[in-house]
């Protein structure tokens, strides 16, 4: 009898193993930011290739943390920030080189393509390509902080309640350039760089009283604008401009010491099951058309040729009220991150959170 | 006959084994490895006691450990001050008709999530949230006051999680005290305060003691509560082993602060069972 129930017991276990393994079709793990794979475009990938995409919706620290975990299994594709590879890829080697001749290069503004592959270079391989770009900077209420316009605004006593920021790395090196120093260039000396943002530390400490939060979650931040609680935040722009057209009192303003600029890329992580799937996400979302799509639901430039002509006019339209031709020149695109540097900051933010 | 017996043993016990090795005992070993180990200054990984000697001699560490445990205490303590009288309401006062619909009603919030009731409380209390908007309305208040991102919202938040934990227990060994005790109590002249300090709670002393561990392990070991109500004041300790590991990408150090939160915490637990002569094996029965 015993026995019996458990060669049944086995028989199932066996049985189920086979079902899962049969009955799954062709999918594509994507690992990405909120909002990086819209709805729309995943239905319309699905139609056009069969392949059902799977979307995992993450912060750059966590991309780096879950991709080491697994040493880059689990997921066919990943969106790192460009700063945040070229380390990460020489410690733990998480990523796989990209094969630029599976890419529709063609589909890709060429500068954008050719800093990002420079920056990404790891024992001589490219390993990740541009997909779209957009700034740090300062979302202000302007009916109730008219005079707001640089990173300094967001420790003026002026604003006491009324301002937010999240309390990650962006921050200290904004507050630093406000500070009229500048971090990039300290980013080959460490302990430069550590004097430098431990004195950006004790400046966040010192005027701690006058934040009313740090926010993490960006649709938390944008209600706290809304409803009119906080007046200056620290954020990016294209949350700036969504709240614009509700309100056209809030906008995104470009700093004077200088928007922080980012680009996102597509890394293939190193155990990659789908890398084929992967590519073809890529061709498929850089197509002009389909960047257009994206860039119209989430306000950010992409890096496919053509795609902004493609634009709604009041996208192209934030751009040019937000940016003077000073204001692009003036923005501080991130160099890769040296190892090293992270563990400093982690330190530093630590100590203000934990400070009166 | 007597080898399937031990067959029924082995079919049993199998996956309670392999449940405490696989999920339990193999990841606090591969986590204690990884705690021992740090890079030195070339930055290659080697044996060191750094991770371990960093928690100690950076200041701000052990003190977040100590305001974590100093309050995880008070949310204890408080969970238990509120919730003894409920207890007591349910069990000896209110008519057994009654009981298990009170019950159920302090059961059924805790079928939402956790993330959600802290996001109810943000709701309500938030500068341009609920109660502002009520004592404005009456004129209690010429402009809204933030109730959010202090310490006394977060152990709010962090009680009321907690509370079901303490109720539980609470019920169960007040539902095994005998009725003519407290009767027989009254009718030698006993006050209320002696027939509670006297009767009711040493009888209820195995209760509170296990309530009380199972809310202080989960108020210490909680993240969502502390990180969303208490906003920008309170770094709580799982956050700083949360920041080791995804922010600063040094897991070996996160290890090593996670290993320090289980043998404080322990510590503090065996202490407390000593101080209530309690056993452990008699309070978790």
């Amino acid at each position: 009898m015993l026995k019996k129930s458990i060669i049944l017991l086995m028989a199932m276990i066996a049985g189920f193993c086979f079902m899962s393994a049969s009955a799954s079709s062709e999918t594509l793990e994507i690992l990405t930011w909120k909002g990086y794979a819209p709805k729309v475009l995943v239905d319309k990938f699905k139609t056009e290739t069969g392949i059902d995409v799977k979307v995992t919706f993450t912060n750059n620290e966590e991309m780096i943390a879950k991709l080491r975990a697994t040493r880059g299994a689990g997921f066919d594709l990943a969106q790192p920030s460009q700063d945040r590879i070229s380390s990460v890829q020489e410690k733990y080697k998480i990523y796989q080189p990209i094969d630029l001749s599976k890419i529709k290069a063609d589909q890709i503004i060429t500068s954008m393509l050719n800093a990002v592959k420079k920056n990404t270079m790891v024992d001589g391989k490219p390993h990740a390509v541009p997909f779209c770009w957009g700034t740090s900077g300062l979302v202000i209420n302007k009916k109730l902080a008219p005079a707001a316009s640089d990173y300094t605004d967001l420790l003026n006593a002026a604003y006491e309640g009324r301002v937010s920021y999240r309390l990650k790395r962006p921050t200290l090196i904004a507050m630093a350039f406000a500070m009229g120093d500048d971090p990039f260039a300290k980013y080959s000396d460490v302990k430069a760089y550590k004097a430098l943002m431990d004195k950006v530390g004790q400046e966040l400490m010192d005027k701690k009283n006058l934040v009313k939060n740090y926010w993490s979650n960006g649709d938390a931040l944008l209600q706290s604008m809304r409803s009119k609680e906080v007046y200056v935040a620290m954020a990016w722009d294209n949350g700036g401009w969504k709240l614009h057209e509700e309100n056209p009192d809030i906008d995104f303003v470009a700093p004077k010491s200088g928007a922080l600029g980012w680009i996102d890329t597509f890394a293939i992580p190193a155990k990659a099951k789908n890398s084929d799937a992967a590519y073809k996400w890529i061709n498929f979302i850089l197509r002009p058309e389909n960047a257009a799509v994206f860039t119209n639901l989430e306000k950010y430039g992409t890096a496919s040729k053509g795609a902004i002509k493609m634009t709604d006019a009041s996208v192209r339209g934030n751009f040019e009220r937000s940016f003077s031709d000073a204001d692009i020149d003036n923005i501080k695109w991130y160099p890769p991150v040296p190892a090293k540097l992270e563990s400093i900051e982690g330190m530093i933010l630590d100590k203000v959170k934990a400070s009166k | 006959m007597k080898s399937g017996i031990r067959w029924g043993l082995v079919i049993f016990i199998t996956p309670v084994l392999v449940w405490l090795t696989v999920l339990i005992l193999l990841p606090q070993v591969d986590m204690f490895i990884m705690s021992i180990r740090a890079e030195n200054e070339l930055g290659e990984m080697g044996f060191s006691l750094a991770n371990f000697k960093l928690f100690f001699l950076e200041p701000i560490y052990w003190r977040t450990f100590a305001r974590t445990a100093i309050f995880s205490i008070l949310v204890t303590f408080l969970t238990f001050l509120i919730t003894m009288p409920i207890a007591f309401y349910i069990t000896k006062v209110v008519s057994p008709k009654f009981q298990g619909f009170l019950s159920v009603l302090i059961l059924m919030p805790f079928w939402v999530s956790e993330l959600v009731r802290v996001y109810g409380w943000m709701i309500l209390l938030r500068e341009s949230g609920v109660i502002n908007h009520f004592l404005i309305k009456f004129g209690l208040l010429n402009k809204p006051i933030e109730m959010l991102y202090n310490d006394a919202t977060m152990i709010t938040g962090l009680v009321y999680t907690s509370m079901l934990f303490m109720l539980v227990p609470l019920l169960s060994v007040l539902e095994s005290l005998d009725n003519s005790l407290i009767e027989a109590a009254y009718d030698l002249g006993g006050s209320v305060w002696s027939i509670a300090v006297r009767i009711v709670i040493p009888h209820c002393l195995p209760g509170i003691v296990s309530g009380s561990i199972v809310v202080f392990m989960l108020t210490l070991g909680n993240y969502l509560t502390p990180n969303l109500m208490g906003g920008k004041n309170g770094l709580w300790f799982t956050e700083q082993i949360y920041n080791q590991f995804i922010a600063s990408f040094n897991w070996n150090q996160g290890s090593a602060f996670g290993f320090l939160l289980l043998i404080l915490s322990s510590a503090i637990i065996w202490l407390g069972l000593k101080l209530t002569k309690q056993r452990l094996g008699k309070v978790v029965q």
